[in-house]
């Protein structure tokens, strides 16, 4: 009964229907521990729909487009029903065609009268679908995100790689820029790791051409490792199942057919919070990872020790010779 | 009333859809109508003629022809009706093509639809009045906004066939686009030395009255007398006295002013002069980025000055001309490169502009002619060209093309041959637009002399790698993925219409199409005319347009202005606003809703207080009319009565 208006609110403003998808019950099962986790410890609550199935991702709409949408539309009516406003799903395979089949519906009166016809409860079109990125970065915030903090990574340098399909096309994804997307960068930055900038956030990795075409994606994927060791990450943050397929699984194919000696371990952004939250390895799936990230998991220290180092460290820089510094501010003032 | 109705197939663009006998014989039914008959072409002198014998034989008073539209030939029949005898409004014209044959294909309905308006043009000519124009003077002062090469072309024309000139230059020196230009095309003459000239010949003309970094502020009245407001905007240095040695550009201390001038390409003075060939040669304050002015201390160019000419209180000034006709010559902008998140929105130094190479590749440049790319200030040895950044692009909002970048390209192709001779240029190219006199051999010899290498494709992406920027692009000839490590790149970004030409558009009273460019009277026949008579354009505010083009439209809209002011007067078209100050109650609505400030407050000798409408100013455009809440103001040829009975026509039958 104290419960306030925006007590009430907030708590709505959290819960959100999880539509995990078919990765994450299989390759990506570390995305889906680790998500979990995190979720909960920023305070929103994941409910899974009832008999959730197939979003019908890649295969479907090459065929049809107004099946494919069934597919995804059949997942939107459950949610619809469940009295949640907002769907979140990690994989932006998913979002994707759940976002398409939600504009194509409420965009089209007769678009929307054809999906009904195959389902057997109609969507109506009440559904908003994000991104469990766009939830983390959009809903709960960088500060949220910086408060949880309870670990540092003194050593850990990330590129976030988006691929492609995350933000774009753009007028279906409607978050973050298609181009050059900044969000997974700022997510991480909250929680005080380093991250490098890099020209290839959004190259394709290759994504289930891995199948037909192997060389092609150990060539893609070859670009997207050398482009970020370039700049100086010693890991990747990925928010998307496939991409940290053809990323980790690939690593040891590309080094074997293109003479590389890749090592990088490609984490999802999710398992980089657990850490920085305190999470262990186990619970976050670290073993899952076929390029180990041991070394980085051992570099992690609790914030208040690295605190006190960094403190340590300003007052010896304190001690250095001031003479210096007063010759640079002379300097500057000259010009 | 003995009302006469000519319909016109226009060859088959009416008759091919409307039935022109059916409605020939539907017209001859209605009441007044005593005569009417349909013909091959009206316009045409038979069909003219025709008209004539018909007003004669026929003894007919009104006339309505069913044709185009009114804008094509309402004046043509206008002049008929005249020739035979009749006031010029006794004539209504009935758009049968543009409304119904050229936009329905089903003649049944077209012809039905044709019937109405006939019978709505016949309504309205038995309702109409005649009426007489009057006559008044014309100011033969001629404005020109822009100083760019169109606009100077266009004041040196008037100049010198004995008009008065003002002309009006938003920035601080005239020479517009070309004079930041290195070399011009296909010739390769150096830009600013065939420029320079004219410039000075507009600096030192008697007749030309030039006002640098000025605005148009409004502008009010009509062909032969408009009054035009001019903002003077402060340059915080008296010109009067300023010589333009240029030792305040030298001491300013602040180096990190944005160069208008070089596009950015390199920082410049907080004060300073342009480039050294500007006219007027004076120094101009930036007060974005002078000390003086954002630390509220300074002072140092005041201190330097020998003739005293900084003044950091100058505020800007509004003058009045008197004109009698503007020659609009506001030329056009440029795409920024933010348009381009793909090319990297500007964040890499090494993918630079077109305009912005021109300048790196101009002798009073930043980079003193030497080609040296912007990040590190080495010399290129590999530069790749896009064209088409953004033109024919419908994504952008640009699906025209932007005329000169395909020449423009070749031409700095060569010049980096010239400049840098173990360099390799690309171009990636969706095709090779160069239709002009020798301008094709010009791109062949880009090709064939200078080994430009030519690819045909678009370009998905450039990216930093170490030093390099990565170009990648598809081949389309060859099909397959190419990838260029350049040292810089130049992306030549779509024309746009120039800042503010939709605003200019406003004020000037003319028309200006979804991009912002200015719409000309007629594509073919009247290209540098508009619809408002005394404005006429030049230059690339009609649309993206070389040399050569915007010079001959500043000459052809100079002989325009010249033939306009071989007479001294002008005729006025009075279908304009008229008070009927019976029924005026005075409240003066009418006076606030005008925008062309004609209608004012008068009083009566019986102390009575009524709208006025000043006849000159009026451009009858009605806005008046349905304000006023008592139907006091009715504007002459399209009178309350007048639309009534069209209203009627197609309604009670």
């Amino acid at each position: 009964m104290s419960v306030s208006r925006k007590g009430l609110k907030d708590m709505a403003d959290k819960e959100y229907a999880y539509y995990s998808g078919c990765s994450l019950e299989g390759t990506a099962k570390e995305y889906d521990m680790s998500l979990r986790l995190v979720m909960k410890a920023l305070g929103a609550t994941l409910t899974e729909p009832h008999d959730w199935s197939c979003c019908g991702s890649t295969p479907a709409h090459t065929v049809d487009h107004v099946f494919a949408a069934a597919l995804a539309a059949r997942n939107l009516a459950i949610v619809e029903k469940m009295n949640v406003h907002t769907l979140t799903t990690p994989c932006p395979s998913c979002l994707m065609v759940l976002k398409k089949a939600h504009l194509g519906m409420t965009g089209d009166e007769s678009f929307k009268n054809e999906v009904n016809a195959l389902l057997d409860e109609p969507y109506e079109g009440n559904v908003i679908s994000k991104s469990s990125l766009q939830v983390i970065y959009e809903d709960i915030g960088l500060d949220a995100i910086a408060d949880r903090v309870t670990y540092a990574f003194p050593d850990l340098k990330v590129a976030p790689y988006y691929g492609c399909i995350l933000n774009r096309p753009p007028d279906i994804a409607q978050f973050d820029d298609p181009e050059n997307p900044i969000a997974m960068d700022r997510v991480i930055s909250a929680l005080g790791v380093e991250v490098r900038d890099y020209a290839f956030k959004t190259e394709c990795c290759g994504a289930a051409f891995g199948v037909p075409k192997r060389a092609m994606v150990n060539e893609l994927t070859h670009k997207v490792l050398s482009m970020a060791i370039d700049a100086g990450a010693n890991c990747i943050a990925v928010a998307c199942p496939l991409c940290q397929q053809n990323l980790d699984l690939r690593q040891e194919q590309v080094n074997r057919t293109m003479g590389a000696s890749f090592n990088i371990p490609i984490l999802y952004f999710t398992q980089i919070m657990g850490l920085a939250y305190g999470f262990s390895p186990e619970e976050l799936g670290m073993d899952m990872l076929v390029v180990s990230a041991d070394h980085l998991i051992r570099s992690r220290m609790p914030i208040e020790e690295y605190r006190k180092m960094k403190e340590a460290e300003a007052a010896q820089a304190k001690k250095a010779p001031k003479a210096k510094e007063a010759k640079e501010a002379a300097k500057t003032e000259e010009s | 009333m003995r009302v006469g109705v000519f319909i016109c197939h226009c060859g088959n663009n009416i008759a091919g859809t409307v039935d022109v006998a059916r409605v020939a014989a539907e017209t001859r039914k209605l009441p007044g109508v005593v005569y009417a008959t349909n013909y091959m072409y009206t316009c045409s002198e038979p069909g003219q003629e025709e008209i004539k014998q018909a007003i004669q034989k026929e003894n007919l008073d009104r006339v309505v022809v069913a044709a185009c539209s009114p804008r094509m030939h309402e004046n043509t029949f206008r002049k008929t009706v005249e020739k035979a005898g009749l006031n010029r409004y006794f004539f209504e014209m009935a758009n049968i093509r543009e409304h119904i044959s050229w936009i329905g294909e089903d003649k049944e309905l077209n012809t039905n639809k044709a019937i109405e308006a006939v019978k709505m043009a016949v309504a309205k000519v038995m309702n109409d009045k005649p009426l007489y124009s009057s006559s008044f003077k014309v100011n033969k002062r001629v404005m020109v906004i822009g100083g760019g090469v169109a606009g100077m072309q266009a004041a040196l024309d008037c100049a010198d066939g004995g008009l008065d000139v003002v002309l009006v230059e938003k920035s601080p020196s005239i020479g517009g686009m070309m004079a930041r230009l290195d070399k011009t095309f296909p010739t390769i003459d150096c830009s600013i030395c065939i420029l320079g000239p004219k410039m000075v010949d507009v600096a030192q003309h008697e007749k030309i009255k030039l006002y640098a970094y000025s605005e148009i502020e409004e502008i009010k009245g009509y062909v032969g007398n408009y009054q035009v407001k001019i903002r003077k905007k402060a340059t915080y240095v008296d010109w009067t006295k300023c010589t333009g040695c240029g030792a305040c550009m030298e001491k300013c201390p602040t180096r990190n002013a944005y160069d208008h001038f070089n596009f950015g390409v390199a920082p410049t003075r907080a004060i300073n002069i342009p480039f050294p060939q500007a006219i007027p040669k004076k120094a101009k304050i930036d007060p974005t980025f002078c000390r003086q002015f954002t630390k509220g201390k300074c002072g140092v160019c005041a201190k330097i000055c020998p003739t005293g000419a900084i003044n950091y209180e100058m505020e800007d000034e509004i003058v009045t001309e008197d004109i009698g006709a503007i020659v609009v010559a506001t030329g056009y902008g440029l795409f920024d490169l933010d348009k381009f998140p793909e090319y990297g929105a500007g964040r890499y130094p090494d993918v630079i502009t077109g305009i912005q190479y021109e300048r790196i590749l101009n002798a009073s440049g930043p980079t003193s002619g030497h080609i040296l790319r912007p990040s590190d200030q080495t010399e290129p040895k590999t530069v790749v060209f896009v064209s088409c950044a953004g033109s024919r692009d419908k994504s952008l909002g640009v699906p025209y093309c932007s005329n000169f970048c395909c020449m423009y390209i070749a031409k700095q192709a060569i010049l980096t041959k010239d400049h840098v001779p173990d360099s390799q240029s690309y171009v990636f190219y969706m095709d090779i637009r160069s239709p002009g006199k020798g301008y094709d051999e010009f791109t062949r010899r880009a090709q064939e002399d200078y080994g430009v290498k030519y690819i045909r494709g678009r370009v998905s992406r450039i990216y930093p790698k170490g030093k390099k920027m990565v170009v990648r692009g598809a081949d389309t000839l060859l099909g397959t993925q190419v990838e260029i490590e350049a040292d810089l790149v130049v992306l030549a970004t779509a024309v746009i219409s120039a800042p503010g030409a939709a605003n200019m558009a406003e004020k000037l009273h003319i028309s200006y199409d979804t991009f912002g460019f200015y719409v000309e009277s007629h594509p073919k026949l009247r290209p540098v005319e508009t619809n408002t008579s005394g404005v006429f354009l030049a230059g690339a505010c009609q649309g993206p347009k070389d040399i050569p083009a915007s010079v001959g439209q500043g000459s052809a809209a100079a002989s325009k202005v010249l033939s306009l002011f071989s007479k001294d007067m002008l005729e006025s078209d009075p279908a304009i606003a008229q008070v009927n100050i019976n029924a005026c109650v005075g409240c003066l609505k009418c006076v606030k809703t005008c925008p062309f400030q004609a209608i004012k407050e008068e009083v009566l000798r019986s102390g009575k207080k009524v709208a006025k409408v000043i006849e000159t100013v009026c451009a009858g455009c009605g806005v008046c009319t349905s304000t006023c809440p008592c139907g006091a103001i009715q504007l002459q040829h399209f009178t309350d009565n007048q639309l009534l009975a069209e209203v009627n026509a197609i309604c009670q039958s």
